[in-house]
């Protein structure tokens, strides 16, 4: 009779809690050998070392699952292949962006000099040189650019936020602005010269008319950013200050601008950094020049990007000095982009309200 | 400076949604009023209607009568800044300004209308204010700290230190300790036995014993029924209103044999 | 306390509704600027855009009409921004896997800054990437399509011998829609509910088919708009195409020759700074016709955020 309460229903139900499993290290050890296997091809057949890598992801991405298909089950090989595939389409975007600093910088490094930077290119053929004249049109025309921008996107969004809420001129405003989102650089720097040929005729250049292409770039990114930060604002901190007998528009300078202000100037200066990198527009309004000018209401300006570009397509006979100006040109400008990038997450956490814990 | 507050035939609207029906009462000056009753029967949006907060959502409207010391608060020439400043409010959770210190906290009502004031002056009004909000012994050495870092027993006080800052002549609080703990609670409740003496208060509750031990009447409202706007069932002292309440409803809901 | 007991309220002052009123204003004067602009955009575009459209053909090299001309510069724009998303998309649905439910916590968020990074490089800084590093690099893989592939129209060849083809500035225009997409997708796949996901593991799942289970069925229209806004910026990009290509305005599906279709935004770039009288026109027109097409993209993708938006109950 003993043998019967063994088959029971109640003890069949009971699943056993391990199962056969690969070992923690086994990725480790399947990343080492095909890493191994792929540097031996490598070696034999002479590939670079992109190529390289390549295979022994792809051969890790293949072993591994085979493995745990023998050792494990089916939907643990498909787990751990998907999660190579997940770390493989990882690892293949990291290349660009290691490949894309590393080109910039070594071509770049060499150009730079005292003389790089002070100098602009009047009168200069072949040798020396420098961008001085190209970094004080990209400041002014961003410069403008923004100091136009942030105050109708600011408004804008606090319009959105604050008044416009449910309304349906709000609605429609909303959506234009996903539409200007979605203008493209160079429509921007047509829409600048068509506006500006209307006042000055054909052939108009101008630095202003550059800023003008890249505030239609720029305010809808700051109008997003902006009503982002604003909707994050507690409403009980509005309702408290209405409560406190505070008019409306006191309410949001002194209490909810200031609760926001972190996100919003990071937002702001994320903008800033993206217009300062743009080139088309700029290259068919702000035009190309050798000397300096520090008018933005007359004549061409030269900036970073549109001196990156015509060095490098026109870089002279003989190319060499003016590929490297290109190159440093470049790095100048990533570096410009990413000092305002890390400045403003800075100065988001140093406006970020404090708690004192 | 305390002013009763007369309420008659108020109708609360969102929208097209009446939420509060035909509400007439009497709330006496210089003592504590209790609200209570089942959740969504409007009392709080009776309390924001009493310094026009309730407009502050979209849609939201009053129609009826409330006056406040003689003025009444729905006439059109009235600027519910204005009302908001001599009826001032505490909410259900604590809400400092988290930009402000302490200091800044408790003069927000003064600094945010842009009154300018000396120095000492300034001083004084912290010091009597979070001395008012039993605050001060607390916070003194630290009033330039955050007022985020508090507790949030201390948070609350602080924002009825910065809600009698202003000096105003009626007091709400919604729900004021639903988010703190029993001791903060206490505070809050001895607080508002002190402020009595110098204030109109009425206070939203969702614990009866609360509004047993803090008030003296206590109005109980109820819904007509499902998807009806709510209604005031009736209003008496407190401590009728506990023993021997004239509506069958009220005694079911005060022990526990509601719904 | 000392307050005055005077029953009489102060009147409203008039000057603090001046300050609401102004406020309120000025917020309104600057959101109607917007509306402005964009109204300025269309108009100016249309104003300077309609000459160019009867443009004799010596304007327009050489072609009849004002289609004929941009016919290959639409198909060029459309290839390579398939091209582009072809890559881009599942390169980006793993990298926001990574970040929001592969990577261990503390190492998501300096991916995601990793990402956003190259969002912020330049369009030219790509642009001069792409043509001197990635078509140099991929030439072999090129003149490899081309021996073994060849039989298939898009690796007929002959393959450049710079790598300065359509595919090179796909590759580069992929890598610039990746961020954008990564971003979006991220935010959604955070956004799925974790009892969703606690549910799928609770019965068991691995960690494979709790994304299947939970994730990706939540974020499937989140994705497409992604994959929508990445396209209005693959379709619009203007520098690194320019760079990149040595263009003509021809229509091929070979993607790995020398001699490969231009796009409209190049086109116009490359074109603009010698072009006068009606031929500034015909390149504004074209850019009217890429607006056209970057709005529709945006529109859609817009679209159907909002009817997913309302579908779901979050």
């Amino acid at each position: 009779m003993s043998t019967a309460t063994d088959t029971r229903p109640t003890d069949r139900a009971l699943l056993p809690l391990t199962g056969a499993k690969l070992p923690r290290w086994a990725p480790a050890l399947v990343l080492a050998l095909a890493a191994a296997t792929a540097g031996l091809l490598a070696l034999t057949l002479g590939w670079g070392p992109v190529g390289t890598a390549f295979v022994a992801v792809l051969l890790f991405g293949l072993a591994l699952p085979a493995w745990s298909l023998a050792v494990e089950n089916r939907r643990a090989a498909t787990d751990r292949f998907v999660t190579s595939l997940v770390w493989g389409a990882f690892l293949l975007a990291l290349i660009p962006l290691v490949s894309l600093t590393w080109t910039v910088v070594s071509n770049g490094a060499p150009a730079f000099s005292a003389e790089f930077f002070t100098f602009s290119m009047r009168n200069v053929v072949g040798e020396g040189g420098g961008i001085y004249h190209a970094i004080i049109g990209t400041l002014i025309i961003t410069g403008i650019a923004a100091l136009m921008s942030v105050p109708i996107g600011l408004m804008t969004a606090i319009y959105l936020v604050e008044y416009g809420a449910g309304k349906r001129v709000a609605r429609s405003i909303n959506f234009l602005v996903d539409v200007m989102t979605g203008i493209p650089s160079i429509v921007a720097g047509l829409f600048a010269y068509a506006l500006f040929l209307i006042f000055f005729g054909p052939g108009v250049r101008m630095g202003f008319a550059g800023s003008v292409a890249l505030s239609v770039l720029m305010v809808p990114v700051v109008v997003r950013s902006c009503e982002e930060m604003l909707k994050l604002v507690p409403n009980d901190l509005r309702e408290a200050s209405y409560a406190l007998g505070v008019p409306k528009w006191r309410t949001i300078v002194k209490v909810v601008l200031p609760t926001a202000m972190a996100g919003i100037i990071t937002g702001v200066m994320l903008a800033v950094a993206r217009v300062a990198g743009e080139t088309a527009p700029l290259l068919i309004i702000a035009g190309a020049t050798d000397s300096v000018n520090f008018n933005p209401f007359d004549e061409r300006m030269m900036t970073l990007p549109v001196f990156a570009y015509y060095s490098y397509t026109q870089p002279g006979v003989p190319p060499g000095p003016g590929l490297e100006r290109a190159w440093g040109a470049a790095l100048i400008l990533i570096i410009i982009v990413m000092a305002l990038n890390l400045l403003g997450r800075a100065l988001g956490h140093l406006f970020a309200p404090k708690t004192g814990r | 400076m305390a002013k009763s507050i007369d309420v008659s035939d108020l109708d609360i609207y969102y929208g097209d949604f009446k939420a509060v029906e035909d509400v007439t009462m009497t709330i006496p000056a210089r003592s504590v009023t209790a609200f209570i009753g089942p959740s969504g029967c409007g009392k709080s949006t009776l309390l924001r209607s009493l310094n026009r907060m309730h407009e502050v959502i979209p849609g939201a409207r009053v129609e009826g009568k409330v006056v406040i010391g003689g003025q009444s608060l729905y006439d059109a020439d009235v600027d519910p800044v204005e009302v908001r400043r001599q009826v001032g409010m505490v909410f259900q959770r604590p809400n400092p300004f988290p930009t402000m210190s302490i200091y800044g906290n408790v003069l927000a009502g003064n600094r945010l209308n842009s009154r300018r004031m000396k120095r000492s002056e300034a001083d004084d009004i912290v010091e009597r204010a979070l001395r008012g909000a039993n605050l001060w012994t607390e916070v003194k050495d630290r009033l330039t700290k955050p007022g985020a870092g508090l507790s949030g027993g201390q948070q609350q006080r602080l924002c009825i230190a910065r809600a009698i800052a202003v000096e105003p002549q009626v007091l709400l609080m919604d729900e004021p300790c639903s988010a703190l703990d029993p001791i903060s609670t206490s505070a809050i409740e001895d607080l508002i036995h002190e402020l009595k003496s110098e204030y109109t208060i009425v206070i939203v509750t969702h614990n009866m014993q609360q509004a047993a031990r803090v008030s003296e009447d206590t109005a109980f409202f109820n819904l007509a029924g499902a998807g009806l706007p709510g209604r005031l069932v009736e209003m008496d002292s407190t401590k009728k209103i506990f023993s021997v309440p004239e509506d069958p409803s009220t005694e079911a809901y005060i022990s526990g044999r509601f719904g | 306390m000392s307050a005055p007991t005077t029953a009489a309220w102060p009147t409203p002052p008039k000057k603090r509704r001046m300050g609401d009123l102004l406020f309120a204003g000025a917020t309104r004067t600057a959101a109607s600027i917007i509306l402005v602009a964009l109204a300025g955009v269309a108009i100016f575009l249309t104003v300077e855009g309609l000459p160019g459209l009867t443009a004799p053909p010596e304007r327009m090299g050489g072609e009849a009409t004002f289609l004929a001309y941009v016919w290959p510069l639409v198909f060029g724009t459309l290839l390579a921004a398939f091209i582009a998303l072809l890559i881009a998309t599942p390169l980006s649905i793993g990298v926001a896997l990574v970040i929001s439910h592969y990577s261990p916590r503390r190492l998501a968020k300096p991916i995601g800054y990793l990402v956003d990074l190259l969002a912020a490089v330049p369009s030219v800084v790509y642009g001069l990437w792409g043509i001197a590093f990635v078509g140099p690099a991929l030439v072999p893989v090129y003149r490899w399509l081309e021996e073994n592939l060849g039989f298939l129209p898009f690796f007929s060849g002959p393959a450049s011998g710079t790598g300065r083809t359509i595919l090179t500035a796909g590759i580069v225009l992929a890598i610039m829609a990746l961020p954008i997409i990564t971003a979006i997708c991220r935010e959604i796949f955070a956004q799925t509910p974790t009892l969703h996901q606690e549910a799928a593991l609770a019965l068991g799942a691995t960690r494979f088919e709790m994304v299947r289970m939970a994730v990706i069925p939540y974020s499937k229209s989140g994705i497409v708009s992604a994959v929508m806004l990445g396209l209005g910026r693959a379709l619009g990009e203007t520098m690194a195409v320019a760079l990149v290509l040595s263009a003509t305005r021809i229509v091929t599906w070979d993607v790995i020759a020398s001699t490969s279709p231009s796009t409209i935004a190049a086109n116009i770039v490359l074109g603009f700074p010698e072009a006068t009288g009606l031929g500034v026109n015909v390149l504004i027109a074209t850019g009217l016709v890429l607006f056209v097409i970057t709005f529709a993209v945006n529109f859609t993708a817009r679209l159907i955020v909002a009817r997913s938006e309302k579908g779901l109950v979050r």
